[in-house]
């Protein structure tokens, strides 16, 4: 029996005595691409931080790879672009090596080559991350999470900032490295457009679950229809059936 | 008098070497502060170390050992700092506030209560290196091979952790016991730091070295090491030249720092340096 990458249950998240999330339970397996969207404040960023231990949840539990985030210990398995890097500030000494090559115990200089030129960064690897443009940071940052090339991608809003056309070929290579490897992706965004045309499942969170499940189900749901309206629902659901049917 | 005159002056000699292991340890420790916006750590331990002073004279502690002596208290003030930081309601500039405002209270209320020490306690404000004795000196040695080896073992969990404490943790790096690494040293980094600077100036020990360095667009393992530079640059010109002139020690480092600074913001103006 293989076991969930992910699986939350009853999961509520408090700040000052407010619910930020209440009562989410989800199950990510093997191979899945779960875009995650809702509005500002819905608990989406806070759901990823419990999931990885950064936030302690006040109820419910959390599994990675089967085991507590706190007896989890194969953290190289899991790539995370976090929404705000706090460090990207324009003095900080380290160069776009040393940034990707971050927490990695043994270093591999032909694994650091090949996803410098995946993310098409070699040519800054000496320069300072504080002297980049926001895209080259942004690419920066991919680049250390693919690094270990992990079972487990999460981003968290990765393309804020990003021109169109950077934008495109990171969700491609997303999708690539979904499809090629099977690597699980968890994937949260304002941009549900993209998630219909890449994503297989759906989680849209206003503090607690309003949807969750294939994107089959959700352009099927009455109650979606209600809760978006008609030209939202078509146009995330009219992305989703372009990519389906190779358009 | 001639700089190998100067250096004859046993008392010289060992104020030389131990404000070189001072300076060392607080630059190397500076840079990590700054970039966790962390800077004004060492004006809050100073004041603690100011209370500690006074708590430790009041218990009757030879002279000899009030350093040593004060450390376990500043040290509790280090963590009790970072414990407020990751309580989320408080930020860091205010949690430093709170632990340094408690230190100064201390050491003000034992001071007005028992007039017979507040000459030596006093001195503690304004420090000198020139009256280093042979165990403060041993032990900025020690401190020195403990930061060095422990900066050296740490490093990638250090950098990590300076870069952004979140990812970090989502690293596998034990991000608690790195922090408590880097405030207990800084703890102890203050209390050595006092003895150069006083208590008035420890901060300028922490920050005006990585600052300097910081000006120099380098990666990280330069940017310590070129801290670690000025900073004991400063140290052996203040203090030869607070001798020659007969000018306070702590006073005549700090502004040998500043100087480098200033010196480093003109060349960048002038020199194609990377700004």
């Amino acid at each position: 029996m293989s076991i969930n990458v992910i699986s939350v249950e009853n999961l509520t998240f408090c700040y000052n005595g407010l619910e930020v999330i209440s009562d989410i339970s989800l199950v990510v397996k093997k191979g899945d691409y779960l875009g995650i969207a809702g509005p500002n404040g819905s608990g989406k960023s806070t759901l990823i931080k419990s999931i990885l231990g950064i936030l302690q949840p006040q109820k419910g539990c959390v599994n990675i790879f089967g085991q507590s985030p706190t007896s989890f210990h194969q953290w190289n398995r899991i790539g995370y672009l976090p929404q705000r890097i706090n460090a990207l500030n324009q003095h900080f000494p380290s160069t776009v090596e040393e940034i990707v090559q971050l927490g990695m115990k043994k270093r591999n200089s032909v694994e650091l080559k090949r996803v410098l030129e995946l993310m098409g960064i070699a040519h800054l690897a000496n320069r300072l991350i504080g002297e980049l443009s926001y895209g080259e940071q942004q690419r920066t940052m991919l680049a250390r999470a693919l690094i270990n090339q992990p079972d487990l991608l999460i981003f968290d809003e990765p393309t804020t900032a990003l021109d169109p056309e950077t934008r495109e070929i990171f969700y491609s290579l997303i999708d690539e490295i979904n499809r090629v490897k099977g690597t699980t992706i968890i994937l949260i965004t304002h941009d549900t457009g993209a998630i219909g045309q890449y994503a297989s499942n759906l989680l849209y969170l206003d503090k607690k679950i309003i949807f969750s499940g294939t994107f089959e189900d959700f352009c099927a749901s009455p109650d979606m229809t209600g809760f978006f309206g008609l030209d939202s629902q078509h146009l995330i659901c009219h992305q989703h059936n372009k990519t389906e049917n190779g358009i | 008098m001639e700089l190998c005159d100067i250096l004859n002056y046993e008392f010289i000699r060992r104020a030389i070497a131990a404000g070189i292991m001072i300076a060392a340890v607080s630059s190397i420790l500076g840079v990590f502060l700054v970039l966790r916006r962390f800077s004004l750590i060492g004006d809050g331990l100073a004041h603690v170390t100011f209370g500690s002073v006074a708590v430790v004279m009041l218990i009757g502690v030879s002279p000899m050992y009030i350093t040593l002596a004060a450390l376990p208290l500043v040290m509790l003030s280090s963590l009790a700092i970072l414990k407020l930081t990751h309580s989320k309601r408080i930020q860091s500039d205010a949690a430093i506030g709170i632990v340094s405002s408690i230190g100064i209270a201390t050491g003000i209320i034992l001071v007005s209560l028992s007039n017979g020490y507040n000459v030596d306690l006093f001195s503690y404000l304004f420090g000198n290196i020139l009256t280093v004795t042979q165990t403060e000196l041993f032990l900025s040695i020690i401190v020195f091979i403990t930061v060095a080896t422990t900066v050296i073992i740490f490093y990638d969990d250090l950098l990590a952790v300076t870069f952004d404490e979140e990812l970090a943790r989502t690293m596998g790096i034990k991000t608690k016991r790195i922090n408590i690494i880097l405030f207990v040293l800084t703890a102890v980094a203050a209390v050595l730091a006092m003895k150069v600077a006083g208590i008035m100036l420890v901060s300028a020990m922490l920050i005006l070295p990585p600052l300097i360095a910081l000006q120099l667009s380098l990666n990280f393992k330069m940017t310590i090491i070129a801290s670690l530079f000025f900073s004991i640059l400063s140290v052996i010109c203040g203090i030869i030249t607070a001798f020659l002139l007969n000018l306070p020690a702590g006073g005549t480092i700090v502004l040998f720092n500043i100087a480098f600074l200033f010196l480093i913001f003109g060349a960048k103006k002038i020199l194609p340096l990377p700004r």
